[in-house]
This record gives C-alpha cells, structure tokens and sequence, in this order.
C-alpha cells in the first residue's frame, strides 16, 4: 500500500474512534442508562449531568495520568532498581554511580551554564527587539521574521547553525561565514564546534536564536499594554528615552519577563536536539537530557537514565511548585 | 507612540538601522541554507552561499578536441574547432592563455601564436579554432587555461536527488509522509479530547474541579524525559510496541496538558448569558458544546493545533523512542537528517535540501497562521 493512503486510512481510524466515543458514550448516557422520560425523567436527568463531566474528561484524565503522572512515579521507582540484577532494589547505588561519572558533572556544569546564559540573553535580545520596533512602521515585519525561527525544528536549526559553523581545511575557500570573515581578517580557519567550553556558548547561540521570537512577541505585548499617562508623564517631568525604558517601562513588565524567562528555563532543561544533533556531547557538550538519553539507549543502563531524569524532574520542580501556586491564587 | 511630545526624531535613524541588522543577523543562516539548497556539490564546495548571489570568476582549464579524431584538413593546413563548454554556457570568458605560468596572456577573441604557424583562438563564448600543419595539429588536445565569468547558477537537481532517490541520501518522500502521518492524528486527537475536558473544567460543576485544574498546570512543565522509559516498557508490554499508534498517545498525552489549559481559559472567558439561555431552552451539555462553544473557540482550538502541528512535526526525541524501529521503515524526516549528518556530513547540498524540506511546511504554516500563533502565545503565558 502507497504510504500516503496507508497513512490517511490510521488518521480516519485514529480521529474516527476517538469522534465514536463521546458520541455513543453521550447517546448511551442520555438513552440507555438515565433515559430523560419515563417515572424517573427529573431524577434520571440530574445523574446524567453527574456523570456527564466525567464523561468529558475522561480520555484527557486517563492520558494525562498514564503519559505523565504515572511516569513521575515509575521512573522514581526505576532509579532505585537495577535492571540487570533482575530489577532488584539498590538503593541509591544508580545515584552513587551517576554522581561517580565525569560526564554527569560535565552536563550539570553545561546545563547550569545554558540555565544562566540562553534565558539572559534571549529575554535581553527580545526585549530589545521588541522596544526598537515599537517605534517603526516597518515594524511587524520585522518581528515576523525574528519570530520565524521558532517555527523551525532543533534538528533543522542544528543544520542551519552547522553550515555557519563550518570549518574547511586552511587552503580552501571557507564555506561557513564565521570562518570566511575570520579568514577574511587573516586569522586561521577554527572548527568551533570541538573548542571545549567556548562549544557550549556556540551551541547556546542556536536556542537564543530561536528563542528571541517568542520573547519578543510576549515582551512586544506587554510593552503596548503599559498605560501610556505613565509615560507621558515621565517624559513631561524630562525623561530621557533610556530612562523610561529602565525606570518607567521595566519595572512595569517585570511579571512578563519573570514569565518568559522561566518558560525559556522550561525549555532549555529538556534541550536534546540541538545538542544532539550538532556534537552529540562530545567535546564536553553533554547536557543532562542528552546524558540521559546516552544511558537510556546507547549504554542500556535503566537505573541511570532514570536517576538522570529525576534530577531534571527536581531542577524543573521550584517552577512547577510556583506555576500550580500562582495558579491558584488567580482562580480564588 | 509618534505622538508623544518629546520622542526624538534623532534616534530614529539608528532604530531603523539596529532593526535591519538584528533581522539581517537572524535571517542570514536560514537564508544560507535556502540558498545552498539550490547550488551543486561543486558550487557548494568551492565558494560560500554568500557567493552564489553574485557572478563568480573562475578559472578552469579546458583541452582542445582529440585532433586524431576531429581534426579538418583547411588547405594544406589542419584545424580543429569546437567549444570548451560542449555547447551552451552562460559563461564569458574574459581573459585566457595556453601555460599555467601566464593564464591571462590573452583577451578574448585574441590569437595567440604558438610558434611556426601554429595559432589558437579563443572566443569569449568559449568557441575556439586551433590551426597549424599536420605535426602540430596531433597528439593530444591543446590545452587552454580561461578566467570566466560565470553568472549566478541554480539547480533544482538536489531536490529530486534527496526527495526520490533511496539511500542514505534521500527518501525523503517517505520520510514526509511519514511524519504527516504522525503528525495529522496527534494534532486533532489531542484537540477532540482536550476540547470535552476543557469545557468540563469550564463549565460544569463537579466535585474536585479546582484540583484538577491545578493538576494540569503541576502537569504542564513535568519534562518529557521522565515519561520515556516507563512508556516504552508500557508499550512493549501491552504489545504496541514501536509504531504510529504508540507515537500518537505520546504525543497526545504530552500535549494535553497545553490543550487543556489554552481552552479552558479561553472558554471560561465566553459569554456566560450565551450557554444558560441555551440550557434554558432545553439544550443538552453535548449540544451546547458541540453547536455553541467549539464553533466560538475556533481562535484558541486553532493556537493549540498550530503549536501542537509544529512541535509533533519538529520532534525528535519522541520519534526516536517510540516510533523508529530497527527496520527504519517509519523513520522520520528529523530522524532521517540526523542520519544524514552522521553519514553524509560534509555533502552540505544533500544536507542543506534535506533539511529545507522538512522546515518549509512549519515555516508555511508559520507565516499563514502567524496570528493565531502569536494570540496563543500570549494566552499560554501572559494572564
């Protein structure tokens, strides 16, 4: 069968099974089970809408707890087993091994590297972008095209970032930009990918890239929502541009930007892509998703791989505890 | 903000200028891989991307037809005529010579003398005419060394070459389809169930609904990572395996959390007077929300397909894990340049095409529905 048709036929199956359910589970609800006539129509009705929500909610409760709740707990479970003693309880032993490995120090260092520097300077370079082109007619356009890096894969980036990158042999014409303006200047030609440590910063330079959009286009929002008698009046008591920006503007969006930042630390905790795809964490590029990954598929070691994982689950925890809390308060 | 007293005209000038660079910068590298995508092994290897934009001058070195074979007796004299590029070319040659040590000896359209009688013309076309008597005109071909002018070539070659050829180079074809065949159910799934969740959380009251809600925001951030190995023992227990149906519910679950929460904030924000006149008039939950809430959610139910549609065909890691088996049959496009890179790093042609394909259709639907991205972006984060 032509792949196209085979893949069109699962998609009717897949949405078709899915459009069955709450239909027949709704008709069989109202017709069946509580029938809205008869002796019993009022109370029949009332048990019906009891139930009904649950109904709703049921597909999404039942993935949810499988696909995300449940695993929490099974990978915790899992990093104090080992897997090739016949999942026999150890302890901490994967722990004590993970934290005996060079390479996990190198992907803590790194991530708390990336932590550091790709939220800082996304958040910086969106700002900015947003603020410059407040001010100009051209201005969406602009944005439009800083933002399009979003739309792009890790894995596609990862291309894009290893053609500038690139580095040819010194008597060659240089086909990467970075090495030809170097050249061009009359340096030698340097695989930037393999410098250890200054390859961490180039490979963060991908996600800023990316990233800068969506800081841009949440920070342009903010930006227009300030109430502009603030700044009328700061500039009427002789308000220079920068100080508005620093002294009027900032500190009314600092809720925005304490939510774009942690959002970027979101996702610069689950970076796998970009590394994966560029050095793969060699060079002293490991970055603890990758790490995990290594453990998981290349090395087969379950125990580690899920300890690994635990330990992204207790960095990214300090966020959730304050999503769920800020949550909350908004709904009382 | 023009109309505020004060702003100075003097700025502006330098806002124009750092917008410009800051998109330039940011547009440069895709704009090298776009470019790049349509230049040959060859053109890729020996000058940058950057170059392809401008005519290039380059210097090849050509050999006169075999005169054993395509010599022409002229009098008692003997030519061979013919032209370096075999036909066509947009080439123009500016200048050419007849040794390495002095390839810029003559203009074109000159003759140069070759000593006793024997001469060679060189057009800037590339036609050339090379005459002498029997002894000079045999052996091999004369060489000619030329600087041409070559104007800005492209090719759609590349395409074809990646798109339909097998290999560690290409099926890309397959490797498209399959990802819209992961892609297409694991956007609208996820929507259907999202939808019904999110306007039970919206609109009907239950016992534990403000836990729930504050589940789902807990659930938002929990990292991927964690879900993979439990999963894939799930999987391979309950005899799925490694497959579409295995990729779909991954994807369906990760991205319920999302779902969920866009809608139900959207749909708590609907015209209250709208749904209980509807409930007065008889209407069931069912049929308010098929005929009322999902056709007036339409904007949110479309921020989630864009960001769902664009994170399941941009994903890697959860392809890898649960769809990709040994046989690479259902092997994804981003999974597909990953190989690439590892096998074929330095064929940047190979490369660079690969990856424009699996980024044009993000990038399409990116520029169509920019709108409805950006409106969700801000629901998502900002309150």
């Amino acid at each position: 069968m032509h792949p196209a048709i085979q893949g069109l036929l699962t998609i009717v199956i897949g949405v078709g099974a899915c459009v069955g359910y709450f239909y027949f589970a709704n008709q069989f609800l109202d017709k069946v089970l509580y029938p809205a006539k008869g002796p019993n129509a009022g109370r029949n009705i009332n048990r019906a809408n009891q139930i009904r929500p649950w109904i709703f909610m049921f597909p999404a409760l039942f993935a949810l707890g499988l696909y995300l709740a449940y695993p929490v707990v099974e990978t915790l479970r899992l990093s104090f087993l080992d897997r090739d003693a016949g999942n026999a309880f150890v302890g901490f032993d994967n722990y004590a091994q993970m934290v005996s490995e060079p390479k996990f120090w190198e992907a803590m260092r790194n991530n708390m590297l990336w932590l550091i520097i790709v939220p800082a300077m996304s958040t910086a370079f969106g700002l900015l972008v947003a603020q410059l082109t407040d001010r100009i007619g051209w201005g969406n356009i602009a944005k439009s095209l800083i933002f399009m890096p979003m739309a792009i894969s890790f894995v596609g980036a990862g291309v894009i970032w290893k053609l500038v990158y690139e580095t040819r042999p010194d008597d060659v014409a240089q086909i990467g930009v970075i090495n030809a303006i170097l050249v061009q200047l009359g340096g030698d030609p340097q695989t930037w990918l393999t410098i250890p440590f200054w390859n961490n910063i180039f490979l963060m330079i991908v996600l800023i890239w990316i990233q800068t959009g969506f800081a841009m286009v949440i920070l342009s929002a903010a930006l227009r929502g300030i109430p502009e008698e603030t700044i009328e009046a700061a500039i009427i008591d002789g308000a220079g541009p920068f100080q508005i920006f620093f002294k009027i503007k900032m500190p009314q969006i600092m809720p925005t930007i304490v939510v774009v930042w942690t959002t970027i630390t979101l996702t610069v905790l689950k970076v796998f892509d970009i590394v994966f795809t560029m050095t793969n964490g060699q060079w002293e590029t490991q970055v603890l998703a990758n790490y995990m990954y290594d453990k998981l598929f290349r090395a087969s070691d379950w125990g580690v791989g899920s300890a690994s994982a635990i330990v992204i689950m207790l960095l990214v925890s300090p966020i959730l505890v304050w999503n769920v809390y800020n949550a909350r308060k908004e709904m009382r | 903000m023009d109309n505020i007293a004060g702003s100075k005209s003097g700025l502006t000038w330098a806002v124009h200028v750092s917008v410009a660079f800051l998109v330039a910068l940011w547009l440069f590298p895709t704009l090298g891989l776009f470019v790049s995508s349509f230049r040959t092994a060859d053109q890729i290897s020996t000058s940058g991307w950057w170059a392809a934009l401008f005519p290039a001058e380059i210097n090849e070195v050509y050999r006169a037809d075999d005169p054993d074979d395509f010599r022409v007796a002229d009098g008692d004299m003997f030519v061979v005529r013919g032209n370096v590029y075999g036909g066509e070319s947009s080439s123009v040659i500016s200048v050419w010579g007849t040794s390495s040590r002095a390839i810029d000896a003559y203009a074109a359209g000159e003759t140069a003398d070759l000593g006793d009688g024997e001469t060679l013309t060189l057009q800037a076309n590339g036609d050339y005419e090379w005459r002498g008597n029997d002894d000079q005109i045999s052996g091999r071909g004369q060489r000619m060394f030329a600087t041409a002018e070559s104007p800005p070539e492209f090719t759609l070659e590349n395409y074809s070459n990646v798109l339909f050829t097998e290999g560690s180079g290409g099926g890309m074809a397959k490797a498209f389809f399959n990802t819209l065949t992961v892609t297409i159910p694991a956007t609208i799934i996820p929507i259907l169930i999202a939808a019904f969740a999110a306007y039970a959380l919206a609109w009907m009251d239950f016992p534990g609904r403000a836990l729930l809600i504050a589940a789902v925001v807990g659930l938002l951030v929990v990292p991927l990572q964690l879900a993979l190995i439990p999963l894939l023992k799930l999987h391979l227990n309950v005899g799925i395996g490694k497959g579409y149906l295995g990729v779909w519910l991954a994807h369906t679950g990760f991205g319920l959390p999302l779902a969920i929460y866009l809608l139900r904030n959207y749909m708590v924000g609907l015209p209250k007077d709208i749904i209980e006149n509807a409930r007065v008039d008889g209407a069931t939950d069912f049929q308010i929300f098929v005929k009322i809430i999902l056709p007036l959610s339409f904007p949110a139910l479309a921020s989630f397909a864009i960001f769902q549609f664009l994170w399941t065909w941009n994903d890697l890691l959860v392809a890898l894990v649960f769809l990709i088996d040994a046989t690479g049959e259902t092997t994804v496009m981003t999974k597909q340049i990953v190989e690439m890179l590892g096998t074929r790093g330095g064929n940047w042609e190979i490369l660079a095409t690969a990856a424009f394909i699996s980024i044009a259709v993000p990038l399409t639907v990116f520029f169509l529905l920019q709108r409805y991205l950006v409106r969700g972006l801000l629901a998502g984060s900002v309150k």
